[in-house]
């Protein structure tokens, strides 16, 4: 088993989106901390900067202030150790489902057929291997690119707001899918959403977030047991708590803009 | 087999007829001015009121059309002209191809080659060939480097445009699963740009026939164009029509086989249903 390590550490990132004649400042100084084998959420109006936090942890986006560790290594670029799902699928339309998994690996090698297999089987798309993405619904696209994400075996799975655009069937089917898998394979998750109910539902820890600039407000740490129970008091306890937070806007905000 | 899956199959037989002999009544209506405007044509012809020597008739087209078969003629004019279509094409496609992926890719190579390619692109190939004949002469050179030039261009503008459709979020993911310089360009431009560079692949195939017609026309002594020049300056009508014909049925066919192409490595598309 991992130990407690710090598999991400951000350290007073700020980010400013240049315009012409606007500078919006989305990031403000930013602290968090995410262990190994954590499972965090990240929620907070639109705007309030979650997804970009999410684009620099994965390092696409490089132009930033501060520092972001994974690991004992800086992120400059992306990696493979730092899985990330799209809110849309993103997979390959020129590609089949198994092809799409696979991506730059070779499927003739036989660990690698055997893992893509294995993950084809884990995401239950058995049957679906040789499917277009145009064959495919929502959901199961987005647990293809789930597994593309698990075969190369990351440190940490990035998720912004993955199931975000499913309808609400597919959306719990999923998140108790990511559970196993998290369970299973003990894979670091940041998640990033706009549904207090899934982030009670899936994270230990819960990080809201404050919008313009955007700055963390509370760190909410969800000590249920899994599997949750949405019904459950506890369960309610924890939404009127987080909403509380999401709710309280201080009145200054105007002034932070320079 | 049960009633029910019997009675299915049979339903599906049905649906299958019914579509063929749908995609056989349209054939049949489409054919119907073609074959009107023959016959029409044989008549008058026979009658005397088209003058045979501008208007020869369709048999006796055809029966030039097996002379020049059975001669052997046809196959060797048929097969110059093909060797320089194909070598034209080949090299015009080749270099449309190539700088089309050096532009698609760079933006400084767009901004240091494009505008002037753009601008050749502008004059029109009919004005260039007298140039070409001056520099290359009557022979063989002359005529593949005019092909190629027909060929470059629409290879070259759809594959460039092709690259710059490549989708910025398929980009990402190609980042986050680190692919390497080359697997981006083999595994993700190419393939997001295929269907631009068939569609290039087409019309470069369409102007390289255009061009082997201009070519052999203006000065040959051998080839299809040729041919039809040289029946053109004994009144032969019924051989310029068989020429006519050649050139049709050459354009057709490989407009085909660049479909079959396409249905076969855009099946994944929405629109291409294989």
């Amino acid at each position: 088993m991992r130990g407690l390590v710090a598999t991400l550490e951000i350290n007073q990132v700020s980010k400013t989106f240049k315009n012409e004649n606007e500078s919006v400042h989305v990031l403000d100084h930013l602290n968090l901390t995410v262990n190994n084998g954590e499972f965090v959420t990240i929620i907070g109006p639109s705007g309030c900067g979650k997804s970009t936090l999410l684009k620099l942890i994965a390092g696409l986006d490089s132009d930033f202030d501060g520092t972001i560790m994974a690991g004992d290594l800086k992120v400059s670029a992306p990696s493979k150790d730092r899985g990330f799902i799209f809110q849309e699928h993103r997979l390959f339309p020129w590609l089949n489902v198994e092809k799409n998994i696979a991506g730059n690996l070779p499927l003739k090698k036989p660990d690698i057929r055997k893992r893509v297999d294995d993950l084809i089987s884990l995401v239950k798309l058995k049957g679906f291997e040789k499917a277009y993405p145009r064959q495919l619904s929502g959901g199961m696209s987005q647990r293809v690119a789930i597994a593309r994400a698990l075969l190369r075996n990351p440190e940490v799975l990035l998720l912004d707001e993955p199931f975000g655009a499913l309808d609400a069937f597919t959306r719990t089917h999923l998140q108790e899918a990511l559970l196993e898998i998290w369970e299973r394979n003990k894979t670091t998750m940041v998640l990033v959403t706009h549904d207090i109910d899934e982030s009670i539902f899936l994270s230990r820890k819960v990080v809201v977030m404050d919008a313009k600039p955007g700055r963390i407000k509370a760190i909410v740490p969800i000590d249920l047991p899994y599997p949750r129970t949405r019904t459950s008091k506890a369960f309610q306890e924890f939404r009127s708590v987080i909403l509380t937070q999401l709710e309280h806007h201080p009145a200054e905000v105007e002034d932070w803009s320079i | 087999m049960s009633t029910q899956t019997v009675a299915q199959n049979k339903h599906l037989v049905l649906r299958e007829t019914t579509k063929q002999s749908k995609l056989a009544k349209s054939a049949l209506r489409g054919s119907v001015l073609p074959v009107v405007v023959l016959i029409a044509w044989q008549a008058l012809g026979s009658v005397g009121i088209l003058p045979a020597q501008l208007f020869s008739s369709p048999l006796l087209i055809v029966m030039t059309f097996i002379d020049l078969v059975q001669s052997g003629e046809m196959g060797m004019h048929l097969q110059i002209s093909l060797t320089r279509a194909f070598l034209g094409f080949a090299l015009g496609g080749f270099l449309g191809l190539l700088f089309g992926v050096i532009v698609g890719m760079r933006k400084k190579s767009e901004e240091y080659l494009n505008p002037s390619i753009q601008m050749l692109r502008t004059v029109p190939l009919l004005a260039i060939t007298p140039l070409f004949i001056m520099w290359f002469g009557f022979g063989e050179l002359s005529k593949v480097l005019l092909i190629a030039l027909g060929a470059f261009f629409p290879l070259y503008l759809q594959t460039f445009l092709g690259l710059r459709n490549v989708d910025k979020k398929l980009y990402d993911v190609a980042l986050i699963l680190e692919f390497s310089r080359r697997e981006q360009i083999t595994k993700l431009m190419i393939p997001a740009a295929l269907p631009n560079i068939l569609l290039g692949i087409r019309l470069a195939l369409s102007a390289a026939w255009m061009c082997l017609v201009v070519a052999e026309l203006l000065g040959a002594d051998r080839g299809v164009g040729f041919m039809i020049q040289d029946a053109r300056s004994f009144m032969q009508t019924d051989v310029v029509f068989v020429g006519i014909i050649i050139f049709a049925l050459a354009g057709k066919i490989s407009d085909s086989f660049v479909r079959f192409l396409e249905n076969h490595l855009l099946k994944w598309q929405d629109s291409f249903k294989a």
